[in-house]
C-alpha cells in the first residue's frame, strides 16, 4: 500500500489542483499538492532505506492483453527504483515548497490571473510521470511514464505561454525529444518482436539469447544486442541532452526556474541514465552499443564543460553543466559500471538541484536579471544564498580530501566515475576526456560563483540597491538539499562504489567468489583461506546473476569495478589536481585580474566566437534539418494543400458542380407542357427498349 | 361487325388526343384538365372492351372505380383552378412557371 501511495499523491493533487482549484483556492492547490508531495516523499524514504535488495512487483491492475502482448500495470521495486524513487520525490517534494516563494510574484501574468495552481498541478503531473517510469514493470508503462514527462516538461518550459521565446523552446524540447524517443519506440519493438514480451522478466532472461540473433534492420544484417541496446540509448540520448541530441535543454531554461531545478537537472534528464542502467541485461551483452555509450558521454562530458565556460547566463551555465554531468553518467553506465552511474545521479540529483534552486534565489532577488555580467558583490545581499551555492560549487567541483573517501557528495561520485574510466576498455580517450571536462567544471563553476558573489555590483544600480534574500520557504529547500550535497556522497560510497560484494548486496545482485584465484570456498569466507587475498578481498568476488536477478545485471567478466579500485594514484588525484587548476584559473580570471578574460577573448576571438555559438550546432541544425523541413512544410503547404487539396475542393465545388446546375438547371422550364412531353418521351424510349430486349422474359 | 380492334383504335386515338392536348395546349389550363379527362376515358375504354372480350366482370368494375376518381381528381383541379385565378388573375399556361429552374 506504501508504494501505491507514492505513485499516487502526486497524481491525485494534480487533478485537483488542476481542475479544482477554483474550490480549494490558489493557497489550497499548492499545500495541497506540497503536503501530498511531502507524503510521498516520506514513504519513498521509508521504501529506501527499509528495502533488502530483492525485487519486488506490486501488481495494481491488468493494462494490456491483446494477443501475445500482455503487460500488467504493476510497480517494479528494486535498488534501482528505490533509489530513483528517493531522488525523484525528494527533489520533487523540496521544488514544490521552493515554488511557493518562486512564485508568489509573477510580472509575466496579471495581478489577478491564477497561475500558481497551474504550475503546481504540472509539477505534481510531473511527478507522477516520473514516478511511473521509474516504477515501470514493461517497456509499455515506462514509455508512458517517459512521454508523460516529455509532456509535463513541454508545458513547464512553455509555462510562460506569453513569451514567444518559451514557446519556441517547449516546441523545440519536445520535437527534438521526439527524435530520441523515436529510436526509444524502436527499440521497444525490436524486443517484442524478438522476445514476444514487454515484460522486464521475459526481456531480461532473453539478453544472451539476443547477443547470438542477427536482425535485418534498414537493408542490413545487425546483431540484435547491439541494434537493441543502440534505439534504447537513443532514446536515452534525446531525454538527458547527449551530445547530437543536446540542443533542447539549453533553451528550456526559458522555464521557470524550479522547474530547470526538477526537471532539467536532477530528475527527467537523468530519464536516460536510469534507463541504461535497467536495461543493463540487454546493455552487458551489447559491447560495440556501449562502446558507442561511453564515447558520447564522455564527448558530451567535454562538449558541454566547454561551451559552459563562456556563457553569461546564469541558468544556462549550470545547465551545461548539467548535460556534460550526465555524460559522466553515461561514461560510468557505457563501461558496465551502472552502480556508479547511479551513484552519480544520486549525488549530481542532490547538488545541482541546489545550484539551480540557488540560482533562482539569486534571480529572484534580483528581479528576474539573469545575466551573470549583472551581478557582482551579491555575498553580503544573500548571504544565505550564497552559502548554499558554494556549498554545492563545492560538491560539484569535487572538493575532498585526496586518496580518502572523506569528501563533499561530487568528490566521491565524480572521481569514482573518473576512475572507471581509466579502468574500463575506452581507458585513455573517455579518461582524458572526463578530467579535462572536470578542469572545466571547476573553472565555470567558480567563475559563476566569483561573477555572482565577488567583486564589485554590476549593471543596474537600482537593482543591485534592492537585491533581497528570499523568504524562508525557498532557503529551507536550499538547507535540506546542501545535507545531500555534502553527505550523500560518504554515506552511501560503500554502497555503489565499494567493493563488489558490497555493490552486489546492496543491488540484489548474486556474486561470487572469481574463479581464477583458485578453487572457490564455499561460505565466502575466502579471504581468510587466501593471504594474498586478505589485503584485498573482494577481488575473490565477481557479479554471478543471471540476466533480470537483481536491479542490474553485470557480466561475470566485467570487472570494471575491481579494476576501478586498482587505478594508479595519479589517476585518483587526477581530478582533484584539475579542480584546484580550474579554480586557481577562475581566481586568476575574476577576482585577481578581471580585465583577463576580455583580453583573452580578444586575442582568441574565433576560440571564443565557436564556445559562445554553443560550436554553432544550433546553426548546423537550422542548415541541415530545421529549414529544409521549413521549405518542405512551406511546399507541401502552398503546393499540395493550398493548390492540390484546396484546388480539387475548390474546383470541383466551384467549377465542375456548378456547371452541370446550371445544364440541369435549363431543363427545368417550369411549364407543366415540357414535363409532360419529356415524360412521353421517357414512355416511348422505354417501350421500345423493352421491345428490344424481348419483354419481362 | 365491330371488334376489339376497333374498340382499340378509338380509345389509342383518344389517349394521344389527351397528349397532345396536354403538351400542345398554351393558352388555357381548363383544357389540361379536359385532356387529363379524356386519356382516362380513353382507359376506361379499354377496359370495357377487353372486359367484354374476356367476359371478366373486373374491367367494368374496375372503369366505375377510375371514373370515381376521375370525378374526384376534377374538382380538386377546379378548385386549384379557382384558388390561381384568384392570386394571379390569370389562367394561361405560359404564365404557370413558377417551378422555372
Amino acid at each position: 500500500m506504501i508504494e501505491q501511495t507514492i505513485l499516487f499523491a502526486p497524481l491525485i493533487g494534480a487533478i485537483i489542483a488542476g481542475f479544482g482549484w477554483r474550490v480549494i483556492g490558489d493557497m489550497g492547490a499548492q499545500w495541497l499538492t506540497t503536503g501530498l508531495l511531502f507524503l510521498s516523499c516520506i514513504l519513498s524514504w521509508v521504501v529506501f532505506l527499509g528495502h533488502d535488495g530483492e525485487t519486488h512487483i506490486i501488481h495494481i491492475l491488468d493494462w494490456i492483453e491483446s494477443g501475445t502482448l500482455n503487460s500488467e500495470w504493476s510497480i517494479r521495486l528494486d535498488r534501482l527504483t528505490a533509489i530513483m524513487l528517493i531522488v525523484v520525490t525528494t527533489v520533487s517534494a523540496l521544488v514544490h515548497l521552493y515554488s511557493m516563494g518562486y512564485m508568489a510574484h509573477d510580472e509575466n501574468f496579471s495581478e489577478n490571473e491564477s497561475y500558481r495552481p497551474r504550475f503546481f498541478a504540472y509539477l505534481s503531473f510531473f511527478t507522477f510521470s516520473m514516478l511511473m517510469l521509474v516504477t515501470a514493470d514493461n517497456l509499455a508503462q515506462m514509455f508512458f511514464g517517459w512521454e508523460g514527462v516529455g509532456l509535463a516538461s513541454y508545458l513547464l518550459i512553455g509555462f510562460y505561454f506569453r513569451k514567444p521565446s518559451a514557446n519556441a523552446a517547449s516546441i523545440k524540447a519536445f520535437v527534438v525529444n521526439r527524435v530520441g524517443d523515436f529510436g526509444f519506440a524502436l527499440g521497444i519493438m525490436a524486443l517484442y518482436f524478438l522476445t514476444d514480451s514487454i515484460r522486464f522478466e521475459d526481456i531480461f532472461a532473453a539478453g544472451p539469447e539476443l547477443a547470438e540473433t542477427q536482425l535485418t534492420f534498414l537493408w542490413t544484417e545487425w546483431n540484435a544486442a547491439n541494434l537493441i541496446a543502440f534505439l534504447l540509448f537513443v532514446g536515452a540520448m534525446g531525454k538527458s541532452a547527449q551530445l547530437f541530441l543536446h540542443t533542447w535543454l539549453p533553451d528550456a531554461m526559458e522555464g521557470p526556474t524550479p522547474v530547470s531545478a526538477l526537471i532539467h537537472a536532477a530528475t527527467m534528464v537523468t530519464a536516460g541514465v536510469f534507463l541504461v542502467c535497467r536495461m543493463s541485461p540487454i546493455m552487458e551483452y551489447a559491447p560495440e552499443a556501449m562502446a558507442f555509450v561511453t564515447f558520447i558521454g564522455a564527448s558530451t562530458a567535454f562538449f558541454a564543460a566547454t561551451v559552459g565556460l563562456v556563457q553569461n547566463d546564469i541558468k544556462r551555465v549550470i545547465a551545461y553543466s548539467t548535460c556534460s554531468q550526465l555524460g559522466y553518467m553515461f561514461v560510468a553506465a557505457g563501461l558496465g559500471v551502472y552502480s556508479v552511474a547511479m551513484f552519480h545521479l544520486l549525488t549530481h540529483a542532490f547538488f545541482k538541484a541546489m545550484l539551480f534552486l540557488g540560482a533562482g534565489s539569486v534571480i529572484h532577488g534580483m528581479h528576474h536579471e539573469q545575466d551573470m555580467r549583472n551581478y557582482g558583490g551579491l555575498r553580503k545581499k544573500l548571504p544565505y544564498t550564497f552559502w548554499a551555492m558554494l556549498i554545492g560549487t563545492l560538491a560539484i567541483t569535487g572538493v575532498g580530501i585526496p586518496l580518502t573517501h572523506i569528501g563533499f557528495a561530487g568528490f566521491l561520485s565524480k572521481d569514482a566515475v573518473i576512475e572507471v574510466a581509466y579502468a574500463g576498455s575506452m581507458g585513455g580517450y573517455a579518461f582524458w576526456m572526463l578530467v579535462v571536462a572536470a578542469l572545466f567544471t571547476s573553472f565555470y563553476s567558480w567563475r559563476l560563483m566569483f561573477m555572482t558573489f565577488w567583486g564589485k555590483p554590476r549593471g543596474d544600480k537600482h537593482t543591485h540597491e534592492h537585491a533581497h534574500e528570499s523568504p524562508t520557504v525557498m532557503l529551507v529547500p536550499l538547507g535540506v538539499l546542501a545535507l545531500g550535497a555534502i553527505f550523500s556522497g560518504m554515506l552511501w560510497y560503500s554502497s555503489f562504489f565499494g567493493h563488489t560484494d558490497q555493490v552486489a548486496k546492496f543491488f540484489g545482485v548474486p556474486y561470487a567468489e572469481a574463479s581464477e584465484h583458485g578453487e572457490a570456498a564455499e561460505g565466502g569466507e575466502a579471504g581468510a583461506q587466501d593471504d594474498e587475498g586478505a589485503a584485498k578481498g573482494y577481488h575473490h568476488y565477481v557479479f554471478d546473476g543471471q540476466p533480470g536477478k537483481g536491479a542490474i545485471h553485470v557480466g561475470p567478466e566485467n570487472t570494471v569495478l575491481d579494476a576501478a579500485h586498482d587505478v594508479p594514484a595519479w589517476v585518483k588525484v587526477s581530478p582533484f589536481v584539475a579542480m584546484l587548476i580550474g579554480l586557481v584559473v577562475a581566481l586568476w580570471f575574476y577576482v585577481w585580474d578581471p580585465a583577463m578574460p576580455r583580453r583573452l577573448a580578444e586575442n582568441q576571438r574565433p576560440l571564443y566566437l565557436f564556445l559562445l555559438n554553443k560550436w554553432y550546432f544550433d546553426e548546423i541544425y537550422d542548415f541541415l534539418i530545421v529549414r529544409p523541413a521549413k521549405s518542405l512544410g512551406r511546399m507541401l503547404w502552398r503546393r499540395g494543400d493550398g493548390d492540390v487539396i484546396d484546388g480539387s475542393i475548390n474546383g470541383v465545388a466551384m467549377g465542375i458542380v456548378p456547371f452541370f446546375t446550371r445544364l440541369a438547371g435549363r431543363a427545368q422550364s417550369g411549364y407543366i407542357f415540357t414535363y409532360a412531353f419529356a415524360m412521353v418521351i421517357g414512355i416511348a424510349v422505354l417501350v421500345t427498349w423493352m421491345t428490344f430486349i424481348g419483354g419481362a422474359e | 361487325m365491330i371488334g376489339l380492334e376497333h374498340y382499340l383504335t378509338v380509345a389509342a386515338a383518344l389517349f394521344v388526343i389527351g397528349i397532345f392536348g396536354l403538351f400542345l395546349n398554351r393558352k388555357n389550363v381548363i383544357i389540361l384538365l379536359m385532356s387529363i379527362e379524356l386519356m382516362l376515358l380513353s382507359v376506361n375504354i379499354n377496359l370495357v372492351a377487353f372486359s367484354a372480350h374476356l367476359g371478366d366482370l373486373v374491367g367494368q368494375v374496375f372503369t366505375l372505380f377510375v371514373l370515381t376518381v376521375a370525378a374526384a381528381e376534377a374538382a380538386i383541379g377546379l378548385a386549384i383552378l379557382v384558388c390561381f385565378f384568384r392570386n394571379r388573375g390569370t389562367i394561361a399556361v405560359e404564365d404557370v412557371n413558377v417551378m422555372k429552374g
